[in-house]
């Protein structure tokens, strides 16, 4: 899989007009001052004052960081390569495993029976490690794999579904299959994962315990700098010359490749780079929930990404921020308040979303403007 | 005080002149010895005596007593004597009361034999049937010339049969070796699993005698190729049983792609409509018509079909249709729609599964040998199948609205071009393959749970279908269910179901890059068909 060399590749266009400022930068300082004001809020804070913030709060909206995360890797191939996976939980929780693992081996000694293998294995009469968990006692062996392994996974599933130019829904439907045979295989005792109960009752990570409210924050502005980390990365590769021939082969595949490209490179590394974005994801997510199992890899969870990203705008990549926050929010608050409604809720969304507001709510101020008749 | 007095009159007459069980076996049954004990019980299986009937059954029932050395029988508060039936009065202020006979299960299950093979003399031909299963598995090796004798009387063939299995194997404890040689060969006809397990043992050193060894040789290899053979057969009937409701479940998915181009993933949630339409008929039949049960599935057809047609029908109204050349969005439409109906089901029905009866002629099951059982429902789902799929080949070949759709899947911008209201066309395709898709869902609640969220399972395995297939031609929808159905069961004969599906996606992944169009594919000229 080499990348195009073609002369016909290296007489592209000139860089174009100049982009106008963005609004990521405009956010980006006042972001990073409520990542770190949320947790100090939540610490220095004695639990009855008015400003308190409290535990569910900061993993609450710490899991929707590392879900906008997500949000955002989905932008990347979706707005931006028109490529609709429903298979991203796969990546997220296979990182989310890689991290788990990790997270396994330091409960040590403390877990039901005191025994130096996790619980699962010793219930299953397993004697000794698998290979596939070796080096599972080093973080950063576990950080690496929580990258590596979906990037691995995404590259040797790409490579063959872009090769023989696999697109629009008949590849949303095979990573779906993806993420659900994936499901299954989790579920099983001997895949060595702790099958249906997946990994819990973490105790420490890197020493510290894992339910202190400092490791809570730690791991809280952890998940804000890697989504504002994850906002830069997609931003510098959409508005490269990579980005835009990834735009072009969105709109017009065939004309792209006609031209002289090789549109499943392109699709490729895009879908490479979200996978591992994903992965990393993944990992901050499951220490601060506390778990992981194969329900991650349920395909309806997968196809709420999409969700997420259609809310908030597609190729906006701001957006799909926003619309996981909204999302999850309303998720949260209907599934506790009204349980028997969120379904319809959801479904309602999904088809008011697709049917009345195809730009997102980013579009929203501008499909207004020409409601009203005033120019965009 | 009268009581007592019969007691003693009892005590005081033998009643010798009546035929009565000997003595020493009775003791037998009450001593410790567990050998013995048993030896007793198949003693009163091959006696003559019809008190031994009582005997066994008093064994059987946990009424056996001892009062004394002497065997009662105790019904209510009557009591016998166990060796000739004769009435016996126990005075309730009795010294010391009766003592309940201990019977552990291993004698339980010799009198329940015991008790079989006096039952082979029955006029009923059922107590004979049930007779001879009961002693199908291990019967005592005394019993095999009775059974032999029994099977060679027997009318019923399937009962004669089983006791001649039984007979053959009872014999196979014989010393004699050439016995046990007879019994081997007639054990070769057999085709259960049982028998060739304990015939192995004999193929080995187990078997002193070298003449014995090979004929259980012989008789093993023949029971096996027979196994083999069913069991090929068997995965092959639920491999196709499975292809034949992938069909249905795929069918109308195939007609909607074909012409729309669209991805409907509440297709499933028309499979659920059909079963609850099902679940829905058998209520007001139950209600109205008890009479007419047994037939309330054919009252479920037409309704599960016009209900998922009608569904169909409006959301291709209200949403399908707006997102006309947007796939992926309306993959996501869809899906939202798919929420929404199985929490609708889930509010009108409950979120429980519910119960949808098989009606009489559907129960039960054809048994061709021992190890392959065809259950009647799902033959009758593979034949339904068929006639959905011959409807439908009629309908598609045969018809305007079928040479419409045709054209329609062909080349839209052409059909418009020569008249085809091509609208239309989408919302009948629409509704007919939600009309399918509900037919299938009225099949499917004779063989899998009706719930909610029944119609999930269906969309990947159908899509893969779809894909398999190539789009537009019905025949590749066939042969598609059909071949990932049977490999599918095969593979997880081998496997296990879930490496099984794993495989099955890795070959699909693998088939669409050598065919990415699909077995039977559609010419055409357009690049980004």
């Amino acid at each position: 899989m080499s990348m195009p060399d073609s002369p016909s590749h290296r007489a592209v266009v000139s860089d174009g007009p100049v982009q106008s400022p963005h609004p990521l930068f405009r956010l980006t300082l006042p972001a990073l001052v409520v990542l770190f004001v949320i947790p100090a809020l939540h610490l220095l804070t004695p639990a009855d004052s008015a400003w308190h913030l409290s535990d569910f709060f900061l993993t609450l909206t710490g899991k929707i960081l590392c879900y906008a995360v997500v949000a955002v890797a989905m932008d990347l191939i979706w707005g931006f390569g028109g490529i609709l996976s429903l298979g991203h939980g796969l990546f997220f929780a296979l990182g989310g495993y890689s991290f788990g693992m990790y997270l396994m081996r330091q409960i040590g000694r403390d877990g039901s029976y005191h025994a130096e293998l996790p619980d699962f294995m010793v219930f299953l009469d397993w004697k000794e490690l698998p290979w596939f968990w070796q080096g599972s006692d080093h973080f950063l062996w576990a950080v690496l794999m929580a990258i590596l392994v979906p990037a691995v996974v995404a590259t040797v599933f790409g490579f063959f579904a872009f090769r023989s130019r696999i697109r629009g829904v008949y590849f949303s439907i095979i990573t779906q299959a993806l993420v659900y045979a994936s499901m299954l295989l989790f579920f099983r005792n001997e895949t060595g994962f702790g099958g249906n109960n997946g990994f819990t009752d973490f105790k420490r990570v890197l020493g510290y315990s894992i339910t202190s409210p400092a490791t809570r924050s730690v791991l809280f502005i952890l998940s804000g700098l890697l989504l504002i980390g994850a906002l830069y990365l997609a931003f510098w590769l959409t508005r490269s010359r990579f980005g835009r021939v990834l735009a072009a082969v969105r709109d017009a595949e065939s004309r792209v490749m006609f031209i002289g490209y090789r549109p499943q490179d392109y699709k490729l590394t895009a879908w490479v780079i979200s996978a591992a974005l994903c992965g990393l994801a993944g990992a901050l997510y499951v220490p601060q929930v506390g778990i992981i199992n194969p329900g991650e890899m349920s395909p309806a969870n997968s196809i709420e990404i999409a969700i997420w990203v259609a809310v908030g705008g597609r190729g906006t990549l701001l957006g799909p921020v926003l619309g996981a926050f909204l999302v999850n929010l309303g998720k949260t608050y209907f599934t506790s308040h009204f349980p028997e409604y969120w379904l319809f809720i959801l479904g309602a969304l999904f088809v008011a979303v697709t049917l009345y507001l195809p730009e997102g709510l980013m579009g929203l101020p501008a499909r207004l403007r020409a409601l009203r008749g005033l120019p965009a | 005080m009268i009581r007592t007095l019969l007691f003693a009159l009892c005590l005081l007459c033998p009643l010798g002149s009546m035929a009565a069980l000997p003595l020493p076996l009775l003791q037998a049954l009450t001593g410790d010895d567990a050998d013995a004990r048993t030896q007793a019980v198949i003693d009163l299986g091959l006696s003559v005596d019809p008190q031994a009937q009582v005997v066994l059954e008093a064994l059987r029932d946990d009424t056996l007593f001892t009062l004394k050395g002497r065997l009662l029988v105790v019904t209510g508060e009557q009591a016998a004597d166990a060796a000739t039936g004769a009435s016996v009065g126990v005075p309730a202020d009795a010294p010391e009361p009766p003592e309940q006979l201990t019977v552990n299960n291993l004698l339980r299950g010799e009198a329940a034999k015991a008790l079989a093979l006096r039952n082979l003399a029955s006029k009923d031909v059922d107590v004979r049937r049930s007779a001879a299963k009961e002693l199908a598995s291990e019967p005592p090796a005394a019993f095999a010339a009775s059974m032999a004798t029994a099977a060679a009387s027997e009318q019923d063939a399937d009962t004669a049969q089983l006791l001649k299995l039984a007979a053959a194997q009872a014999q196979l404890q014989s010393p004699e070796p050439g016995l046990r040689i007879a019994a081997l060969n007639s054990l070769a006809d057999s085709g259960e699993p049982a028998i060739a397990a304990m015939i192995k043992p004999l193929t080995g050193s187990v078997e002193p005698d070298v003449q014995v060894r090979d004929a259980a040789r012989r008789a093993l290899n023949a029971i096996q190729g027979r196994l083999f053979w069913g069991d090929l057969l068997d995965r092959l009937f639920t491999g196709l049983s499975l292809g034949s409701i992938l069909l249905l479940a795929a069918l109308g998915l195939a007609i909607t792609y074909g012409v729309m181009g669209v991805i409907n993933m509440a297709h499933g949630e028309f499979l659920m409509i059909g079963a609850y339409s099902a679940y829905f008929v058998q209520g007001v039949f139950q209600q109205h018509a008890p009479q007419l049960q047994a037939w309330y599935l054919a009252a479920a057809l037409p309704v599960g079909f016009l209900a998922a047609a009608l569904v169909g029908a409006v959301l291709e109204r209200l949403v399908i249709r707006h997102l006309y050349g947007r796939p992926l969005e309306t993959l996501l439409a869809s899906w939202g729609l798919s929420l929404i109906l199985i929490q609708a089901a889930r509010a009108l029905f409950g979120p429980q599964n519910v119960q949808v009866a098989n009606p009489g002629w559907m129960s039960g099951s054809l048994a061709i040998t021992p190890s392959l059982v065809l259950p009647w429902n799902r033959m009758l789902i593979i034949a339904f199948a068929v006639a959905v799929l011959a409807l439908t080949w009629a309908l598609m070949q045969r018809t305007r609205l079928g040479l419409y759709v045709r054209a329609v899947t062909q080349n839209r911008a052409m059909a418009s071009c020569v008249g085809v209201a091509t609208h239309r066309v989408d919302s009948l395709a629409f509704a007919l393959g939600a009309g399918i898709a509900g037919l299938g869902g009225v099949a499917l609640s004779q063989i899998a749970n009706v719930g909610p969220e029944m119609g999930q399972g269906y969309i990947v395995d159908s899509f893969m279908v779809v894909v398999l297939g190539g789009v537009g031609q019905l025949a590749g929808a066939v042969w598609a269910a059909l071949g990932l159905g049977v490999a599918a069961k095969f593979l997880e004969g081998w496997t296990g179901a879930v490496i099984a599906k794993i495989l099955v996606l890795g070959f699909v992944i693998v088939f669409i890059q050598k065919r990415p169009q699909g077995l039977f594919a559609q010419r055409g000229r357009n690049v980004d068909a």
